[in-house]
């Protein structure tokens, strides 16, 4: 039998739904409200002080926690009324949260095992593994990773998936600071290839640079700014946006 | 300190080193292999088997779901917990009391069922075994809420966006997960069923083949013949520790020295 193999990311011609979202969801005492579109091939970086609400804003877009209203569309698609498992949406987690019981395999085939046998998705993860350097570590558990291997993990994890749209919940702060300026340029680099909407939240200007064209600023759950980083550097609209421009790479 | 711990640790080991050490060494083949022991045996290690499984069936969604409950409104959260606790800390023959009371002939379920369906819990190896997961549940349920309240949630929150149903997410993430609490709840449920007493005295009784189990013919024979109640008590000392040795390194990291 020839097994399932992904579809080719780059160069993939039919044109990627975009993701809609303007959703107020309530954690807690912290309310967030926000709308934004995120279009194919053009990340948006979410940038914001911590605790601003961007992690509840992207759990609530993949599913994780319930919105209290608004809406999420995916192309013509809408999905907020969707379980997480219905809504295509592929995320990568802060601290990445790989399955600790499974191989680095297993967990590249874990979305394919649950549409199929383990035979055929152990051999849909094969390409995926390659891809993202992994081969040689197939064997391994995740304790046994780097961070820098686990990020790859997790980020072939949810892209074998084949999400129409990805989120990326503060992607480097769980490495060490030495190792952020090489994965960033290589995660850069694997979203592009991607190519559908993409959403990094963040609190680093280096993430939002490297990683996403446009911005959008949360702080205590309100959009306060939108542009691309120039525009903000131009017009900062709160003393905040104005720190967070001046500050050096990757202080946190 | 050290006195106490040695005074300790001497309750727990010098009755056993007393067994080991009375123990009719010479005559003990002969007595195992009395009809009566081995017919105790048998039904022991059967009906403790049986509990087990019971008690694995229906205490991991219990868990399941007492582990959930840690976001209910108080009094339902309690409630739920108290009900599990309660066969925990009761002497078993009020637990036995409490079934005879349900199933008994004139208990508050038995009569309907010995006049509907003709029947009778009590006083049948049904009711060893309902007797043995009475008391041998609680175990299992907090075992496993303990492995599921360690397990890290956000696994089960990365299957689903993944492509997992509730049901896969269960299967393929959160059982694998709690599976040593399983094993470990699973022993000591076993071990517990295999030395249950009082419960299943008054609730299924003493009959020789269908009710008498290994600790009541063991309690039973120290009045009429004690080296047999020896050799089922040291008999059902090797099984406990046989248990305890089997699965030690494999699925019960708290035991490892």
């Amino acid at each position: 039998m020839t097994a399932a193999t992904p579809a080719p990311r780059p160069g993939r011609s039919d044109a990627r739904p975009a993701l809609h979202a303007e959703v107020t969801v309530t954690r807690g005492s912290h309310r967030v409200e926000a709308a934004f579109d995120a279009l194919p091939g053009h990340p948006l970086a979410v940038i914001g002080p911590n605790g601003a609400g961007k992690s509840t804003l992207l759990a609530a877009i993949a599913g994780l926690v319930p919105i209290d209203a608004g809406r999420v569309r995916i192309g013509s698609r809408d999905v907020d009324r969707l379980p997480p498992e219905r809504r295509r949406i592929g995320v990568l987690f802060q601290d990445y949260v790989l399955f600790p019981h499974l191989t680095v395999r297993d967990n590249v085939a874990f979305a394919a095992r649950m549409r199929g046998s383990r035979h055929a998705a152990r051999s849909a993860a094969e390409p995926w593994l390659a891809r993202y350097g992994l081969a040689e570590l197939a064997e391994r558990l995740p304790g046994e990773l780097s961070g820098g291997q686990s990020q790859r993990v997790a980020l072939a994890r949810a892209l074998a998936a084949e999400p129409e749209v990805l989120l990326l919940d503060e992607p480097m702060s769980a490495l060490d600071v030495e190792l952020r300026h090489e994965m960033r340029a290589e995660l850069a680099a694997h979203v592009r290839e991607f190519g559908g909407a993409t959403v990094v939240v963040t609190h680093s200007r280096a993430d939002a640079a490297t990683l996403a064209d446009h911005v959008l600023v949360l702080e205590s759950g309100r959009v306060t700014q939108r542009g691309t980083l120039d525009e903000l550097a131009a017009a900062p609209a709160t003393p905040y946006v104005r720190r967070m421009l001046a500050r050096p790479d990757d202080a946190d | 300190m050290a006195l106490l711990a040695g005074v300790g640790l001497a309750v727990l080991v010098l009755p056993l080193v007393a067994l080991v050490v009375r123990a009719p060494w010479g005559e003990l083949g002969a007595l195992l292999a009395r009809e009566s022991v081995l017919e105790a045996l048998v039904l022991s290690l059967g009906t403790a088997i049986v509990a087990t499984g019971a008690c694995l069936v229906l205490g991991v969604p219990l868990a399941v779901l007492l582990a959930r409950a840690a976001s209910w409104p108080a009094p339902g959260r309690r409630l739920l917990r108290a009900a599990v606790t309660v066969p925990l800390v009761l002497p078993p023959v009020v637990g036995g009391i409490a079934l005879l009371l349900l199933l008994g002939r004139r208990g508050v379920l038995g009569g309907a069922l010995a006049d509907l369906f003709g029947i009778t819990v009590p006083f049948t190896t049904g009711a060893v075994v309902l007797a043995q997961v009475f008391v041998a549940l609680p175990f299992l349920v907090f075992a496993v809420e303990g492995a599921l309240r360690s397990a890290d949630r956000r696994t089960e929150l990365a299957a689903a966006t993944l492509g997992a149903s509730r049901w896969q997410v269960f299967r393929h993430v959160t059982l694998p997960l709690v599976a040593p609490g399983v094993a470990a709840g699973a022993v000591l449920c076993f071990t517990r069923a295999l030395g249950e007493f009082g419960a299943t005295i008054t609730f299924a009784g003493s009959l020789p083949g269908v009710t008498r189990t290994l600790p009541i013919a063991s309690y039973l024979a120290m009045q009429t013949d004690p080296d047999e109640a020896i050799a089922l008590a040291l008999l059902l000392l090797a099984v406990s520790v046989g248990v305890l040795l089997l699965l030690r390194d494999r699925w019960l990291p708290g035991v490892r020295g």
